[in-house]
């Protein structure tokens, strides 16, 4: 990839501000457009590029595929997790009420903020599998 | 002026029928998921129209703003996108299996194969 | 005086892109080429995020743009390196396809003729839920992104089958398509 040295050097720039960049839209979706959603699909959009310029190899040695199916799983886990946790402290399914009586609305913050880490973690997890599929695909035609 | 004021519903519903029309004219099975995809936007472009309201902000609550637009619509098309996302990958993977099954992605050809088999 | 102004250009912009809209969409029909059909429907995603912003719906605008724009067409990219690159002619004549398709389209037209007007306030849909939401999102759950708080707390059991249909959508594209092999196919022959 000798002649993609241009991309090589601009993609190990620009990679961490995208990371950082999807961070900030997950925490700062209260306040402004954003949220779990746009986050992961920003990660995903991360990997992306890094799997295109540096190879799938590379790109699976810093997100084994396993790792990456225990991470979406784990993503609804959370948001499930965080109905549960509602219910076992005394209110319905998902009542983010329950977790502080005296101030409903921190509660409400509290549940809001694990359930689109739930998401987020989830759907970029998801998108990155979903990208390795796809290009691991056409390598095995190629070997076979 | 009812015209003027229902030129969004008439281009949106033009888009749905473009996509429509290239799901059930098209052979090729790429081009009929790019077809299906045009369809969904345009009606995301649809409810959204709907739930617009001329002079408002972004429901995001802000001091001094006094009209927001409905952000019920929004929420809806949110998980409306996600999901079309989801079969679209769905739908893109089971063309590649196609592929390599039947060694083509037109559809009168797989027709011919298997009524052939 | 600069009230009327701005919904001047607001109704400007509005007809722009959506007339840029019907263009793309025409030639995505028309193009035997699916690279470049491809890369319209990116910027058929792009478009359609520009008027979600312009209608008021960010969110919305960053979800189409990241997801629309973004993945699905890396998606669609990778499914023509996989498959082929150029479409057939079609071997039927279009008249039957575009006999429905005027059909359902005039059927849709009548529809939308008793839709309220576009953009009123007084519309039916702002009248029930909507400023509840509006009112109570940030006394009872503390957060101003109207949006985010219907998402996550009002209906956040429709967002939970959200996730679980793309974590369904993710195992299903793994089942088909498989994504460990190459790594291990790679240890194996390494050994």
């Amino acid at each position: 990839m000798q002649h993609h040295l241009i991309l090589r050097v601009l993609a190990k720039f620009i990679i961490p501000f995208i990371v950082l960049y999807a961070l900030y839209v997950q925490f700062h979706g209260d306040f402004g457009p954003g949220g779990g959603f746009q986050a992961g699909v920003i990660v995903g959009a991360g990997m992306i590029l890094y799997t295109l310029i540096f190879g799938l190899e590379n790109a699976a040695r810093i997100a084994p595929p396993g790792f990456l199916r225990v991470m979406a799983a784990i993503g609804i886990l959370i948001y499930a997790g965080t109905g549960l946790a509602a219910l076992l402290l005394g209110g319905n399914y998902l009542d983010y009420n329950q977790f502080n009586p005296h101030h409903p609305a921190h509660g409400q913050e509290l549940g809001i903020f694990l359930v689109e880490l739930g998401v987020g973690v989830g759907v970029s997890a998801t998108m990155t599998l979903i990208f390795f599929a796809f290009s691991g695909r056409g390598r095995e035609e190629h070997k076979r | 002026m009812i015209l003027l004021g229902h030129y969004n519903y008439l281009i949106v519903v033009f888009l749905m029928m473009a996509g429509f029309y290239t799901v059930i004219s098209r052979g090729n099975l790429v081009k009929k998921i790019i077809g299906l995809n045009i369809f969904q936007t345009s009606v995301f472009i649809l409810y959204i129209s709907l739930g617009n309201i001329k002079g408002g902000a972004a429901p995001i609550i802000a001091e001094g703003v006094k009209v927001y637009s409905n952000p019920l619509p929004s929420v809806l098309i949110l998980t409306a996108i996600v999901v079309g996302v989801a079969t679209t990958a769905l739908a893109l993977a089971l063309v590649v299996r196609i592929r390599e099954a039947y060694g083509t992605v037109e559809e009168d050809e797989i027709h011919r194969q298997d009524e052939d088999f | 005086m600069v009230e009327q102004g701005g919904r001047v250009i607001e109704a400007v912009v509005d007809i722009v892109i959506l007339s840029f809209l019907v263009i793309v969409a025409v030639a995505v029909i028309r193009l035997k080429d699916l690279f470049g059909v491809v890369m319209l429907s990116g910027i058929y995603s792009l478009l359609s995020a520009a008027l979600f912003v312009e209608l008021d719906a960010v969110d919305v605008a960053f979800t189409e743009a990241a997801v629309g724009a973004g993945i699905a067409t890396v998606l669609m990219l990778a499914t023509l390196a996989l498959t082929e690159r150029h479409e057939k002619k079609p071997a039927h004549r279009p008249w039957l396809p575009l006999i429905v398709v005027a059909i359902t389209g005039g059927f849709l037209i009548y529809g939308t003729i008793d839709l309220p007007p576009f953009g009123a306030a007084d519309n039916p849909i702002h009248q029930h839920v909507a400023p509840t939401y509006l009112a109570d999102s940030v006394p009872k759950t503390g957060v101003p992104n109207v949006v985010t708080s219907v998402l996550a707390s009002y209906r956040g059991y429709d967002t939970l089958g959200e996730t679980t249909v793309i974590f369904t959508a993710g195992m299903g594209v793994l089942t088909l398509l498989g994504a460990a092999r190459v790594l291990r196919r790679r240890r194996r022959e390494d050994d």
